[in-house]
Parts: structure tokens; C-alpha cells; sequence
């Protein structure tokens, strides 16, 4: 294995933790983010471009902005609940 | 529950996945080792066969276009399950509701985002066939683009680029289309969904046969569906915060 596959996968696994470790949801789904952001490069680091590819959009964008809409909807009921 | 039931339900099932995960990670091939010769073959007879550059998007929408459709399905049914539940909740049209942004600096970066954005998802869409990329991915970049029209400028404007009746359409055109790709192939003596166009020329952008319809039919349904759950959240969130929410 290369150093730079053990330091990406390292990356990975410091990101999961900090998810789980994360209390309020809204900062978790960002965390999420982030995490998803290592496993993007992990995907190239293991030469995998398409998945890395999957992986930034479903993370970076469609998963955040539904958890982010689906938190905002339960918080909503007092006025300016965070979007 | 007290204390103690709740550890010893918590310990036997941590003992009985740890067993599970050391059991599966032993049983692993070596790092790096591939045995199945299914991958070596696709990549050796892609471009002879195919004359497509990217196995990993000839897989997903030729050789294994079935199992996209069948995906690709879940995701149209996913979301019209978010539009019909949400729907269900709210009684009044949001559509009137005005939720600008007022700093004049992120309106225009914020527009000029959505522009760049629009059109790197069409081209990833569209080189599907050539470097990384392809309708699912685009198709998302693609719902990034409307949803940044909200989030930098204003909830009018994303609702008159992005409603729900112009969503609805775009992902049912998508599903359908490609559906309709697969019945067509059948009705003109091919199989289910296989590729009834010329090849064309690998690294062209009109390489790919009809399975380069099929990819854009998927970019619609992609981005129809995220555009679709995206605008009824919003609409969800938006007439919360003015009152306007039935039982």
C-alpha cells in the first residue's frame, strides 16, 4: 500500500469519527460534509474517478441540502429557525 | 429498560458484530487483488466494442442499462413520495412569498455561480461517454445550479426557474424516456435497452449509440428528482416561517 493511500484512509476515518462525535445536527450535517470530502479523495487516491465523482455530488450536494431542508423543517416552527 | 438489560443487549450484540467484521475482514483478498474476470474483460473490449472511452459509464448505461432503469426508478419514486407527503401538510400556495437576499455582492456572485455551475454540469454530463462523469453525476450538478439561485438571490426566482411544475416534467421525461429507449430497442429487434445507434467515433461527443440518449434521459430524471425534493422542502420551510401550514 502506498503512504498516501494509508494517509487517505486515515483521513476517512478521523472524519466518521468526528460525525459521530458531532451533537447538534445541523453542525453534524456539515461535519458530514467534510467526511464525505475524504472519502472523495480516498476514491482518487484509489484511482477510482467516477465513484469519487458520485461521492462529491452526493455528498456535497444532494445529501446535505436534504438534511439540511428536513432539520430546518422541524426547527421551523419558531421564527427564523436556522436555514 | 434499566441500566443493566440495556448493557447486556448492547454487549451481545457488539460481541455479535464484532465476530461478523473480524469473520468478513479475514476472509478478504489480498489488497489490490482482483478475481473476477468480469472487469479486465469490459475494460480490454469496451473501445473495440463500444467505441466509449469511460468503461465505468459504458457499464452503467449499456452493458448494465437495465439495472441503472431500475435505480434510476427508485429515485423517481423517492421523490414523488417527498412531493406527495409534503404536499399533504401544507394547505396554501407559496409561490406569492417574497424571501430576498439584499446584499447585492453574493446576489451577483451567487448568479454568476449558478451559471458557471449550470454549464459544468452539462458538461459533465455530456463527456460522460469520455472522461469521469455521465448523467447521475451531471444530473445533480445540475439541481446544485437552480438550488444556488435560491440560496444566493431569492425564493421568487427559484421558484419560477425551478417550480415544481417545471421539476415534475423534466424528471418524468427523464424516467420515461428511459423506458421508452429500452421498449424502442425492443421494438426494433434488439434487446432491452441495447445499443441500436452507430458507434460513432470513441472520444467524440457524439460517440456512444443510443446509449448516449439514455445518459442524458438520466441526467433529466436525475436532476428533475433533486430539483423536485429540493423546491419542496423549501416551499415546506418557506410558508413555515410565514404561518401559512395546515394540519
Amino acid at each position: 500500500m502506498e503512504p498516501l493511500q494509508i494517509v487517505a484512509m486515515l483521513y476517512v476515518a478521523l472524519g466518521a469519527l468526528c460525525v459521530v462525535l458531532a451533537r447538534d445536527v445541523v453542525r453534524q450535517a456539515l461535519v458530514f460534509s467534510l467526511y464525505g470530502f475524504s472519502l472523495v479523495v480516498l476514491f482518487v487516491v484509489f484511482q477510482a474517478p467516477d465513484v469519487a465523482l458520485s461521492a462529491l455530488v452526493v455528498s456535497g450536494i444532494a445529501y446535505p441540502l436534504v438534511l439540511v431542508g428536513a432539520i430546518a423543517r422541524c426547527h421551523g416552527q419558531r421564527k427564523g429557525g436556522g436555514k | 429498560m434499566t441500566t443493566r438489560v440495556r448493557l447486556a443487549v448492547f454487549s451481545s450484540g457488539l460481541v455479535l458484530v464484532a465476530a461478523l467484521l473480524v469473520d468478513g475482514v479475514s476472509n478478504l483478498p489480498p489488497f489490490g487483488r482482483y478475481a473476477g474476470p468480469y472487469g479486465d474483460i469490459v475494460a480490454r473490449l469496451v473501445e473495440p466494442q463500444r467505441h466509449m472511452a469511460n468503461a465505468v459509464t459504458a457499464v452503467v448505461f449499456d452493458y448494465r442499462g437495465f439495472d441503472t432503469m431500475g435505480e434510476e426508478l427508485i429515485l423517481f419514486a423517492a421523490a414523488s413520495a417527498v412531493a406527495l407527503l409534503l404536499r399533504e401538510m401544507r394547505d396554501h400556495d407559496t409561490s406569492d412569498l417574497v424571501e430576498g437576499i439584499r446584499s447585492d455582492a453574493l446576489r451577483g456572485v451567487g448568479a454568476l455561480a449558478a451559471i458557471v455551475t449550470f454549464v459544468l454540469a452539462l458538461q459533465v454530463v455530456a463527456h460522460g461517454f469520455i472522461t469521469p462523469g455521465g448523467g447521475f453525476q451531471g444530473g445533480v450538478v445540475l439541481s446544485a445550479a437552480f438550488a444556488l439561485v435560491f440560496l444566493t438571490n431569492e425564493y421568487r426566482a427559484y421558484n419560477r426557474l425551478a417550480s415544481s411544475s417545471f421539476a415534475e416534467p423534466v424528471e418524468a421525461l427523464g424516467a420515461g424516456g428511459y423506458v421508452f429507449l429500452g421498449l424502442l430497442a425492443l421494438a426494433l429487434g434488439f434487446g432491452f435497452l441495447e445499443n441500436f445507434l452507430p458507434f460513432g467515433v470513441t472520444g467524440r461527443l457524439r460517440s456512444g449509440g443510443s446509449a448516449a440518449i439514455v445518459n442524458w434521459s438520466s441526467a433529466l430524471a436525475v436532476s428533475g428528482g433533486f430539483a423536485l425534493i429540493f423546491s419542496e422542502y423549501l416551499q415546506e420551510n418557506v410558508a413555515v416561517r410565514h404561518g401559512r401550514v395546515g394540519k
